[in-house]
Parts: structure tokens; sequence; C-alpha cells
């Protein structure tokens, strides 16, 4: 039988609502074999990976905490992504973000004011801003490609960290630990309840995924972006400024991720140590792409990615599992949803046998 | 000028792993395909060289299973990339997450043990000639290798016409598929070389450089080895002086660190890629210059017509 890869007149609707249940039920399919061939109940495990995390109140709280920052961070991303500015270097940000953060919640003179939290919700955001700028100015000035300058400096935010928690911020009474004292009272989200590590910095997400779908749905600028994105040559036709993309992308981008790495410092860690960020800077890539670059699209997307993080450290704890395999799944999520979204812009008929 | 001789040994030893990476992926853009996920196959390699050589494996067996662990998850790549036409920049960021995760998990229990390091070779009277013996011969085999590659890569690619064919495809497809080469099927044997070279690089750093089993132990070199490839303006020779110019960074900041400098030891860990960012925006900003050897159709994805 001989098949025929063709390609559709317009995408598909259906398909572009099925190609991520396709990849997910793929990822599925794929990691009970994998959980098969180490000698692990399939069942059981899928049941420890993605439900049990879930029966819990504090499994909810814990899901919708680590969901947050992968969902501020890929709508940031989706912005620039939309565009075909390449921001890898997101995890940087966010860490720059959360130092900042840090730095004016320990030391800033109005320890006692309410203002303290805004004021690190404003820093953040702006050193998240700021290295963000320096590969949009490279970009924009010098023609440097933004993907391996936004990773370089993610290694330099790292030495940064790991500068700062191993030495001047180092919190003289902790024990030796490469961490800073904690933050005041006056410079941490407030938890909705004192049982659970959620809190009230959800908000934000909340609000930045309204931006995002205005800007990206409704906005003329969003549009230009898109369009400058897909088809550049038509987007300087039209007089559509490619710098200014390559701006918005960055710096929008790289606010968020500086809010997220924020949000983790006055969140649930309440301090900064050398482990702020799983990886939530690289992770929100795949989520900024299991939601299409869509705003909604996100949100499901990083509950997805964000319950692949759960459950990764749910059978590292119960099936003693290697935590790697929280990575090896991510990466699986993505190569099948790439896969299965060639079927909104192809389809695969059957060739009827032909007779020569 | 003993100190000087022992640099200079250290950076040619330290570029090594580089440039089997960049090589690899030159020959990968050349063809007109970006696969950014060298990270993730240098990791691949890296831990599949070490599970063989744990498995008792002699080291060529070892090196071959790293080479071919390189290529099978390049292959990863080269599917969604090629035959599903995807993204090739979300695909290769994919290859590079996932190659993470797998390596993490192919070397767990082998972490911090250390491996029978592939040792230098001696050449009976190079290698004892003052100075020139010890900057020039006393190698491992793999540093070799490495400049061997260089040639048949260069003479590949300008001399022959298998070479010609895979320099068109990176310019223009559609006109090398108008004159009957198989586009997708030679950028998939390039997709193949530049993960095999990867796993090669990723072994070196298991096999002779650390020489042991670390997670994450690239350490950003997949990205660097990327950013060479730029820097190189896809010229085979500059790859390599490329390289010796990183290497001879990591090498200038591990002595200041040895000496002990008063400087933080995570300033001097940062130079290399602050030294990266700096080399490609003096390479970019020439526009003309980066033009000229440069894949018109890089990471444009391919669809035979008809």
């Amino acid at each position: 039988m001989l098949f025929k890869i063709e390609p559709r007149a317009e995408p598909s609707r259906q398909m572009s609502i099925a190609a991520p249940l396709i990849a997910t039920g793929l990822t599925i399919v794929v990691s009970s074999l994998f959980f098969l061939s180490l000698g692990y109940n399939p069942l059981v495990t899928l049941y420890t990976f993605f439900i049990e995390p879930l029966t819990t109140m504090n499994g909810i709280s814990e899901w919708l905490l680590k969901a947050s920052p992968l969902i501020l961070i890929a709508c940031g991303l989706a912005i620039g992504f939309r565009a075909n500015v390449w921001n890898i270097g997101a995890e940087g940000q966010l860490i720059m973000g959360a130092i900042a953060a840090t730095g004016v919640g320990l030391f800033a003179p109005w320890q006692d004011s309410p203002l303290l939290l805004p004021s690190m919700v404003i820093a953040g955001m702006l050193a998240g801003m700021a290295w963000a700028a320096v590969p949009a100015f490279l970009k924009d000035r010098m023609n440097t490609n933004e993907i391996l300058v936004t990773l370089m400096l993610t290694y330099v935010a790292t030495l940064i960290l790991s500068y700062l928690v191993h030495g001047p911020w180092r919190d003289p009474d902790g024990y030796n630990f490469p961490q800073t004292a904690l933050l005041p009272y006056n410079g941490m989200f407030e938890v909705f309840d004192y049982s659970y590590r959620l809190n009230t910095s959800i908000f934000f997400t909340v609000v930045v995924v309204a931006i995002t779908w205005l800007f990206t749905e409704r906005s003329f600028l969003g549009y230009k972006m898109s369009v400058g994105g897909v088809a550049p040559a038509a987007a300087r036709f039209a007089g559509f400024n490619a710098s200014a993309s390559i701006w918005i992308g960055l710096l929008a981008s790289g606010a968020a991720a500086g809010l997220a790495g924020m949000m983790e410092a006055a969140g649930p860690l309440g301090q900064l140590s050398p482990q702020i960020s799983p990886g939530y800077g690289f992770a929100a890539i795949i989520v900024a792409f299991v939601g299409r670059l869509n705003a909604l699209g996100i949100v499901l997307g990083g509950l997805l990615l964000s319950l692949l993080y759960l459950g990764g450290e749910t059978v590292q704890m119960s099936l003693g599992l290697p935590s790697s395999i929280a990575l090896i799944f991510q990466g699986m999520l993505l190569f099948f949803l790439l896969a299965s979204n060639f079927l909104i812009n192809f389809r695969i008929r059957k060739l009827a046998m032909r007779t020569a | 000028m003993d100190l000087f001789v022992s640099m200079f040994a250290a950076t040619i030893v330290a570029a090594t792993p580089l440039i089997f990476a960049a090589l690899g992926e030159l020959v990968v853009e050349k063809s007109g395909v970006l696969n950014l996920g060298i990270e993730g196959m240098m990791l691949v390699g890296a831990a599949f060289g070490v599970w063989a050589h744990f498995a008792g494996l002699p080291m060529t067996v070892a090196l071959a299973a790293a080479v071919l662990a390189g290529a099978a998850s390049s292959l990863l790549f080269g599917v969604l990339a090629l035959t599903f036409m995807t993204n090739q920049y979300a695909a290769g960021l994919a290859l590079a997450i996932f190659g993470t995760g797998v390596s993490a998990f192919i070397g767990r229990g082998f972490g911090s043990t250390p491996v029978d390091a592939i040792q230098p070779v001696h050449l009976p009277g190079l290698s004892d000639i003052p100075v020139i013996g010890e900057m020039f011969f006393q190698y491992d085999p793999l540093v070799y290798l490495s400049f061997v590659l260089f040639g048949i890569v260069s003479w590949f690619l300008y001399r022959t016409k298998a070479g010609l064919a895979l320099r068109a495809i990176g310019e223009s497809p559609d006109s090398a598929h108008a004159i009957g080469y198989e586009v997708i099927r030679i950028r998939y044997m390039a997709v193949m070389f530049g993960g095999a070279m990867a796993g090669l690089g990723g072994a070196y750093l298991s096999l002779v450089y650390t020489p042991l089993w670390v997670e994450n132990m690239t350490a950003g070199r997949g990205w660097i080895a990327l950013a060479l490839v730029v820097f190189a303006a896809w010229r085979p020779i500059r790859v390599v002086l490329g390289a010796w110019l990183f290497g001879g960074m990591t090498i200038l900041q591990l002595q200041g660190q040895a000496i002990g400098l008063n400087v933080p030891s995570e300033l001097l860990s940062a130079l290399p890629y602050l030294a990266t960012i700096a080399v490609l925006v003096l390479i970019s900003r020439n526009r003309q210059a980066m033009a000229l050897d440069f894949p018109i159709s890089l990471a444009r994805p391919f669809r035979p017509k008809g």
C-alpha cells in the first residue's frame, strides 16, 4: 500500500485541537513501554505519575504553583516566537529577576514598608528585561544571533547567582548553606492557606495571560509582529518595523521571566538559592509550543508540563525512579507534538493502486 | 616557557571536543539544516561512552558506541525536521532537552566513578624532542583524529562532487532537486554525520578530558560549538581556529583559578561564555563577510514538488 503526503488547502481546525491530544497520548503510550522495560507496572507508574499528584489538596496547590511560572514565561516567549525572535535564555532572565528582587527584599532601606513587595516585582521585571535587552541590542544593531547570546547569558547568570549565594549574600546564620537569609514577611506573597504553598502571585499570571491574549489576538502591533515572523519580506514591504519586533519580543519575554523568578524567590522559596528554578525557563519553551503560541493553549500546556514535573517528583519518591525521567518526558512530548502538528497542514492519503 | 608549552598543549586538548562537534554541525548547516540539539547529542555520546566503558568494552568500542548513540539521537531530529518538516529551531531544542534527560538516565550510577582515560600516545623519537615534542607529539589519538577529520571535511566539502552536491542543496534545494539530487536523503546523511561527530565530542569529554561522567558535563560546549560555526562564517579552517581560541579561554580561566587570582572563580568561569558573545558580535557585524559562505536555505524546510 502506498501513501501520499499532500498539503491541505487550509490548516485543519480539528487537527489543530487534536494534535496536542495525539502528542500527549503518544507520550503516555511510549512512557508506559519505557516503564515496562524498566520492570515497573506501567499502570501503577502512570497512575503515580499523572493521577496521584492531583488527589490531594496539597498536590493541586503544588500543581498550580509550578504551572504559574511556566505559563507566565511561556506567554512572554510566545510573543517573541510568533515574530521569529528566539529567546532561549528565559532561564537566565528568570535568575536575574530572582537576584534583583531578593536584593531589594533583603537590602532596600524600606524594609517595613508595604511597598517592599511591589518594588521587588518591579526590580525582578526590570532585571529580566535588562538581561534580555543585551541580546535585543546585539541582534538589532550588530546582527548577532539571539539564540546564542541568550543562552550564553544564561550560563553567566547561573554563575552570578552561584557567586552571590556562596559569597557576599550568603546568610551568615545559614550553617554555611549556599543561600541568602529569608526574605522579610513584607517581601513575600501571601499564601491562600497556611497548609499549602500556593500564593497570591498567581494573579500576576492570570493578568499576563489576559494581556498576552489581547496583544496577540486583538492588537495591530501583535498582528504586525506575527506577519513579520511568518513573512518577513511582506512585513518589510508593508513597512512593519523588524527592530520593534526584536525589542518587544525580547523585552516582553525578559520581563515575564524576571517576574517568574521574583515570584519563586518571594513565594515558595522565600530566599535565593542555587535551586531557584528547576529549568522553568527551558520547560516554558515547550509550554509555548504545546500551547501553539496562543495564550489559552499555553495555560493548558503549562498545566501539563507542571504535572510532568510533579509526576517526576512523585515517581522519584514513591517508586525510586530517577528524576531525569521528567526531562525525557518533556523532550518526548515536544517531539510528538511537533510531529503531530504536521497533520494540521498536511494530510496523508492512501494511494489507489495504479495500473500502468 | 614551560608554562606556555603546557598551556599550549592543554588548549589543543580543550579544543578537541569543540572541533568534533562544530565540524559535524558545519556539515549539517552546509546542507541547509540547522540542528540546535548539539548539547543533547554530546551528552548522549558522553553517557553512552561511559556506559560502554563500564560494561567492560574496549575503548574503541566505547567510542563507537558514543558515535552511534550520537547519530541515533540526531535521527530523532532528522525525522522531525526533514520528514515532518517541522520548525527546525523547535525540533533542535526538543533534542537538546531530550538528550539531557536521556544522558542523565543512562549515566546514573556511573556518577563520579573515574574512567581509565585514553592515554596520550608516545611517538618514538618525535615525542622526546624537547618543547616541540611536548607541543605537538604528546597527545591522545583522538586529538590527531580531530585533525584528520578536519582534513577530510574540508576535502569533502570543497574537493569532491558529493561535497559540491551537499553545498548546492544548502544553497538551493529546489535547483538541486531539479537536477536529480535526493535532497532529503542527503540531508539525512548530513544530520547523522553531525550527530556522530557530536557523540564523539561528548565521548572525548567523558572518556579523555574529564574523565568521568557528571550530569550536564558538557556545560554549554554544544552551544559553543554552534556559535563556532557562526564565528567560522561556515568555513572549516575557522572552525578549528575558533575552537583553539575557546580552548585557550578555558585554559586561561583554569590557570587563573589555579594561581589564585584575586577574582571570584565564577567570574573567571564566565569568561568563555562572555568571549563567545564578544566574538559573535565582532563577526556578525560584518554582514557581507557573513553572507559569503552562508548556506542560504539554512533552517528552511524543503518539500520536493510533484
